[in-house]
C-alpha cells in the first residue's frame, strides 16, 4: 500500500484528504469523528470577528440537484460562517489539535476588510497550535453583502492587501481561498501570490439557484415564501473547479504556487485528477455531507491502489503530472484522426448512439433491421458524442487512424502534427 | 420458440466460444433464425444461466444415440447429453461482468452503520467494498472483503444471502430488490484471485505452534489468521483433500470447477501453514498429543456423523446418506458417470436435502421428491432454496415421516405416515402412502463424531464460550462442531477467525 503522507506548504498530514471549511468542520464533535474515520486534516469552519456571532436562517439551508436513483449531484447552500462564539471555537480547535497531532488543522477566517480586524483575529488564534490559516474570500452569499467573502475575492487588489496584512501579523502558513464567481481565476491567484500567500485553495461555492417552487413561485430553499441565491457545490461543480485549478497551475505568473483543490471531490479518482492538474492536496465537503465521513476510506484505498499500479511512491509523484498536457485549443493536433468503433459483443442495442448521431451530429451511424449499429467511417467526424451517451462503458471507443492512412471522410492522408496556427483556413495565417 | 431452442442447443454446444449474438447468428446463418435474434440470445442466456460456453458434444450425442435417458429404470449413469450435463453443472448464478458489476454497485446507498454489515457473520464492510467496485478498484474491494473473511470467494458463492446481508439491505425493504451483494463480492474476489495475488503478508515469526483439527472453513480461517500473526500452524484432516464441506459438500453448481481447491491453495500462500492429510483425531493421534506438542489447539472438525432414519428396511440397496452422494458427485470428474435413480426420494428439510434433490434432477432423474416431516415453514432450507428446488422440478411433500423402506433387496418404494402438529410435538395421523423409489437419500442431519473425551458437550456439540473457548484450557473449537451460530460456511469462517484472535492474544500475553 502506497504511502499517502503529504506535505503541503510545510504542513504534514497522513493523507492528502482534508475536509473543507463547512459544517463538517464546525465543531469538535464533527472533527473528531472525521479524524477517527481517517481524514488527513481539516479546515475549520470559517471564524468571524470577536463579538456576537452571525445568525443563520432557521428554515432550510440547502437546495439540491439529483441524478438517477436520487443520487445527489449538486448542493446549494445559504449558510453563513460559523454561528458559534469565537472563544468556543478557539478552545475546541486547540483541544482537537492537541489530541490529533498528526492531522492538519487549518483555521478559516473571514473578518471585515480592515487591518485592525485582521490583526485582532490573528492575535486571538495565535495560541491554538493550528498549522495554518485559510482566508475565506469565497462565500458568495450573506457575507458578500457585508463586504466580506466573495466581495473581497472578486477584487484582486483587496486580496493582495489582506493577504499582505495576514503575512505581516502572523507567522502561520497562509492559504487564500478563491471564489469561482469571477471571469478569470488567474487574476485573484496572482494577487494572492503578490500578497505573499503560501498557497491558494479553490473553488468555493458558485452563485446559484437550484430550483423554483412552482406552486409558491419562489426559489428553493424557500424561507417563508422567499428564496435567495446560494453557493453551489458537489459533483456537478468538479469540471469548473478542475479547469480553474489547471489555469492557475499552468499560468506563467502563478506556476509553482501550491494549490489545494476543492470542488466535487467524491472518490479517489476525483482527488487524483485534481492532483494531476497541480493540486498538492484536496478538500472535500459535499461528499462527506452526502455519505458520511467513512467515504475517506475509499479515497485512501483507491488512491493508494492507483499509486501502486503506477509505481508512484509519494503523492508528489502525481502532483502536476497532467499540467504540461493542458494546452490551448490552437495547439491541438488537427492531424490526429480517430473513428468511433462499436464493440458488437458489448452493445445492448439501445440505439442511443444512433439517435444522438443521426439527430444531432453527423449521420455517421448505420442501423440495420435487426438493430445492429455500425459506424460509417466516411461520415464520422470523431466527435465522440456516441461514446458519451452510450450506457455501457467502453462499448464505443475512439480508434486512432495510423499516420499515412487515408481518412475515408476527407480522402486525405493522416499527416504529421499540425495545428490551427499554421492551418490554411486560419485568416491570420493567410494574412501573413 | 422453445422448440427452436432445443433444436439449436446441440449446434450451439459445439464449443466454438460463441459469445455474442453476432457470432451466434453468423454461426447459424442469420436466415435460419426465425424469432428475433436478440430474443434467442437472451433466452439461451437464461436457460444456460448466463454461461454461453458449453462443452463439445460426445460422439454418441452427435449420432443422436444416448445410452440412457431419464426414463431408464434403476440407478444408472449417462441419462443426459453432454451438453445437458455441462449446462446443468455450470454456475447456478453466472458471475457479473464488469458492466453488470458497475450497474449493480451503483445501487448501493452507502448506508450508515449499514444493516448488511450487521447481518454478515464475518462483518464485511459491504458498503465500502461496493464503493470500491464502483470507483474501479476491485482489488481494493477484495482486500476489504478478505480482511474480514479469507473465504470471501467461497462465501460469495454459497452464502444464503437472501437470509443474511441481502435480506437486510435497505433496498430489499424499499423495492424488494436488494443490492446484489453476493454477486458483487464474487466479482471483487474473483478479480483479485485470478491474478494469483495474496493480499496479506505473514507477521514476524513468534515461535509459537498451534494445532488445528479439520481443514474446513473453520479450521482454515483460524489457521490463516494465526499465520498472519506469525504463528506456525499444522492442520490435521482426516480426508485426502482440504476444504471440508467446501470440497465435499457444497452443491456443484455453487462452486464450479476446481474453485474449492484453488481457494485453499491461494489461502495457503500466506505461508506458515502445513496441512497433514489423512490424519484423524482419535484414530491417528489424541487431543493429549496435541496439547503436549503445541501451544494451543483449535478443533474445527465439523459434523462427520449422520443421523439414522429409524425406519424399517433402511439398509436396503439404493438407500444412502445424502452427504455421501453429494461428496461422490463433487469428486466425480465426469458428471455423466455418476449414476442416479429414475425415481429419487430425499428425506429431510435442510440445505442438504435441497442440494441432493436438485442435483438428482440435474443428473437426469425423472421424479425427485423431498419429503419432510413438518410444515414447509419449518424447513431449514430457506424459501429461496425451496423455490430453487421446485423450479428445478423437485416436488416437496410435507408433514410426512418415513415408516418403512420396501423392496426385495433393493428399494422400490418408501412408505410414509402423515404427521400433524400436536400440542406436544408431531403425532402420526395413522394414514400412510407410498412413493415409488429406486434411490433414497437420507438428509436428516449431521452429527458430531469423534469428539475427544473430556470436553463438555451441549446439544450434541462442543460447548464453547466467548471466542470459541472450550471447557478445556488451551483448546478452542468453532464451526459446525461447536455450539453457537448457524451451520454455515460463513459462520465457520467467522468463528475460526475469532478463535484465532483469542488464541493469539493468549499466546502473546
Ligand atoms: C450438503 C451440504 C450443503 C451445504 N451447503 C451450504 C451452502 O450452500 N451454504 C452454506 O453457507 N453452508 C452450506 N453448508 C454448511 C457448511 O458447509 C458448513 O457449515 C461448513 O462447511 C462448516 O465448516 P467446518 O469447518 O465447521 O466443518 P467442515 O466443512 O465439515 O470441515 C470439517 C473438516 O474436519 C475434518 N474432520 C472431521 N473429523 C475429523 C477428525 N476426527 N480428525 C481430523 N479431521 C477431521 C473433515 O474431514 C473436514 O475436512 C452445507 C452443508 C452440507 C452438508
Ligand atoms: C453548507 C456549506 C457551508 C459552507 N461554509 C463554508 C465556510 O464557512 N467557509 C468556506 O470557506 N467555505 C464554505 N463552504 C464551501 C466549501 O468549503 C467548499 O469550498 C465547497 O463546498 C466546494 O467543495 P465540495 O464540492 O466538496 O462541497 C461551505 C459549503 C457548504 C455546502
Ligand atoms: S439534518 Fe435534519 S435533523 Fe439534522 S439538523 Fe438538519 S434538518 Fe434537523
Amino acid at each position: 500500500m502506497a504511502d499517502l503522507t503529504t506535505t503541503f506548504i510545510g504542513i504534514k498530514s497522513p493523507n492528502p484528504f482534508w475536509l473543507a471549511s463547512a459544517p463538517p468542520t464546525d465543531k469538535k464533535v464533527n472533527v473528531e469523528r472525521a479524524f477517527a474515520a481517517g481524514w488527513g486534516g481539516v479546515v475549520w469552519k470559517t471564524l468571524g470577528s470577536e463579538g456576537p456571532p452571525v445568525v443563520n436562517v432557521n428554515g432550510p439551508r440547502y437546495g439540491a440537484i439529483w441524478g438517477a436513483d436520487r443520487r445527489l449531484l449538486g448542493l446549494n447552500n445559504i449558510e453563513l460562517i460559523t454561528d458559534r462564539p469565537l472563544e468556543v471555537n478557539l478552545r475546541e480547535i486547540k483541544e482537537v489539535k492537541r489530541k490529533w497531532r498528526d492531522r492538519a488543522m487549518i483555521i478559516s477566517l473571514m473578518v471585515p476588510c480592515d487591518e485592525e480586524s485582521w490583526k485582532d483575529i490573528l492575535h486571538r488564534i495565535a495560541d491554538t497550535e493550528a498549522d495554518g490559516v485559510e482566508l475565506n474570500f469565497g462565500c458568495p452569499h450573506g457575507m458578500a453583502e457585508r463586504g466580506m467573502g466573495s466581495a473581497v475575492g472578486q477584487v484582486p487588489e483587496y486580496i493582495e492587501m489582506v493577504t499582505r496584512w495576514v503575512k505581516q501579523h502572523s507567522r502561520m502558513p497562509c492559504i487564500v481561498k478563491l471564489t469561482p464567481n469571477i471571469a478569470d481565476i488567474r487574476k485573484p491567484a496572482e494577487a494572492a501570490k503578490r500578497g505573499g500567500a503560501d498557497a491558494v485553495s479553490l473553488i468555493n461555492t458558485i452563485n446559484s439557484i437550484t430550483s423554483v417552487d412552482l406552486d409558491d413561485f419562489a426559489p428553493e430553499p424557500t424561507i417563508d415564501g422567499k428564496g435567495t441565491h446560494g453557493g453551489y457545490c458537489g459533483p456537478a461543480v468538479k469540471p469548473i473547479a478542475l479547469n480553474m485549478v489547471a489555469e492557475i497551475a499552468r499560468s506563467a505568473e502563478t506556476r509553482g504556487l501550491p494549490i489545494s483543490g476543492i470542488g466535487g471531490v467524491t472518490t479517489w479518482k476525483d482527488a487524483a485528477e485534481f492532483m494531476a492538474l497541480g493540486a498538492g492536496n484536496v478538500q472535500v465537503c459535499t461528499a462527506a455531507m452526502t455519505y458520511g465521513f467513512k467515504i475517506v476510506q475509499e479515497m485512501i484505498s483507491g488512491l493508494s491502489d492507483y499509486m501502486d499500479r503506477k509505481g508512484f511512491t509519494s503523492t508528489a509523484d502525481l502532483v502536476g503530472r497532467a499540467v504540461p498536457n493542458v494546452t490551448d485549443w490552437q495547439y491541438l493536433n488537427l492531424n490526429y484522426v480517430t473513428k468511433a468503433q462499436i464493440n458488437q459483443d458489448d452493445c445492448i442495442k439501445c440505439g442511443r448512439c444512433y439517435a444522438a448521431c443521426e439527430d444531432t451530429s453527423h449521420q455517421a451511424i448505420a442501423m440495420s433491421a435487426d438493430r445492429t449499429f455500425t459506424v460509417k467511417d466516411e461520415e464520422c467526424v470523431a466527435c465522440n458524442l456516441c461514446v458519451n451517451v452510450c450506457p455501457v462503458e467502453n462499448c464505443i471507443t475512439m480508434v486512432e487512424l495510423p499516420k499515412g492512412a487515408v481518412d475515408p471522410r476527407t480522402g486525405a492522408k493522416v499527416g504529421d502534427y499540425a495545428n490551427w496556427t499554421t492551418h490554411p483556413n486560419n485568416p491570420s495565417v493567410a494574412a501573413e | 420458440m422453445a422448440g427452436v431452442l432445443r433444436d439449436c442447443a446441440p449446434l450451439y454446444a459445439t464449443g466454438r466460444g460463441v459469445k455474442s449474438i453476432h457470432s451466434f447468428c453468423r454461426f447459424f446463418g442469420q436466415d435460419h433464425l426465425f424469432p428475433p435474434a436478440a430474443e434467442i440470445y437472451h433466452l439461451i442466456k437464461k436457460l444456460t444461466r448466463g454461461s454461453l460456453l458449453v462443452s463439445q458434444p460426445t460422439h454418441a450425442e452427435m449420432e443422436g444415440s444416448l445410452s440412457n435417458s431419464p426414463l431408464t429404470p434403476g440407478i444408472v449413469a449417462n441419462r443426459l447429453s453432454a451438453a445437458d450435463y455441462s449446462r446443468n453443472f455450470t454456475d447456478h448464478e453466472a458471475p457479473l461482468d464488469a458492466h453488470e458489476a458497475r450497474v449493480a454497485a451503483d445501487r448501493c446507498y452507502f448506508c450508515h452503520d449499514a444493516p448488511c454489515i450487521t447481518a454478515c457473520p464475518t462483518d464485511i464492510d459491504i458498503p465500502l467494498f461496493i464503493r470500491q467496485i464502483a470507483t474501479g478498484t476491485p482489488d481494493a474491494a477484495a482486500k476489504t472483503i478478505f480482511a474480514q473473511n479469507i473465504m470471501g470467494g467461497m462465501c460469495a458463492r454459497v452464502c444464503p444471502t437472501e437470509t443474511l446481508c441481502e435480506e437486510a439491505c435497505v433496498r430489499e425493504m424499499a423495492e424488494g430488490k436488494p443490492v446484489e451483494i453476493g454477486r458483487l463480492q464474487r466479482f471483487a474476489t474473483d478479480t483479485l484471485m485470478a491474478k494469483g495475488v495474496h493480499p496479506f503478508t505473514r507477521g514476524a515469526p513468534t515461535g509459537k505452534k498451534v494445532a488445528v483439527v479439520g481443514a474446513g472453513p473453520a479450521g482454515l480461517s483460524c489457521a490463516h489468521r494465526l499465520a498472519m500473526h506469525g504463528h506456525d500452524v499444522v492442520v490435521f484432516d482426516a480426508r485426502p483433500k482440504a476444504g471440508g464441506l467446501n470440497e465435499y459438500g457444497i452443491a456443484t453448481y455453487k462452486a464450479v470447477g476446481d474453485f474449492a481447491q484453488a481457494e485453499v491453495d491461494w489461502l495457503l500462500k500466506i505461508g506458515g501453514i502445513m496441512i497433514e492429510h489423512g490424519k484423524a483425531l482419535g484414530r491417528d493421534f489424541t487431543l493429549a498429543d496435541l496439547q503436549s506438542g503445541y501451544d494451543a489447539v483449535f478443533l474445527g472438525m465439523g459434523l462427520a456423523g449422520v443421523n439414522a432414519l429409524r425406519a424399517g428396511g433402511e439398509d436396503k440397496a439404493g438407500v444412502r446418506d445424502a452427504v455421501d452422494f453429494i461428496a461422490d458427485l463433487r469428486q466425480a470428474g465426469d458428471r455423466s458417470a455418476v449414476p442416479i435413480g429414475r425415481d429419487v426420494v430425499v428425506i429431510g428439510g435442510g440445505m442438504t436435502a435441497v442440494d441432493a434433490a436438485v442435483q438428482s434432477r440435474l443428473l437426469g432423474a425423472e421424479n425427485v421428491t423431498i419429503v419432510y416431516r413438518r410444515g414447509q415453514e419449518k424447513m431449514s432450507a430457506s424459501g429461496y432454496e425451496q423455490e430453487h428446488a421446485t423450479s428445478a422440478g423437485v416436488r416437496i411433500v410435507t408433514h410426512a415421516a418415513p415408516v418403512a423402506v420396501h423392496g426385495n433387496g433393493a428399494v422400490t418404494e418408501v412408505e410414509f405416515g402423515y404427521m400433524a402438529d400436536g400440542p406436544s410435538g408431531l403425532v402420526a395421523t395413522g394414514e400412510t402412502f407410498r412413493l415409488k423409489a429406486d434411490q433414497v437419500f437420507k438428509a436428516i442431519g449431521q452429527t458430531l463424531q469423534g469428539a475427544p473425551e473430556g470436553l463438555t458437550l451441549e446439544g450434541g456439540k462442543i460447548a464453547v464460550t466467548g471466542a470459541g473457548r472450550t471447557s478445556v484450557k488451551g483448546v478452542w473449537a468453532g464451526g459446525d462442531c461447536a455450539t453457537g451460530g448457524d451451520d454455515l460456511t460463513v459462520t465457520a469462517v467467522a468463528e475460526g477467525r475469532d478463535a484465532a484472535m483469542d488464541i493469539h492474544a493468549g499466546l502473546m500475553a
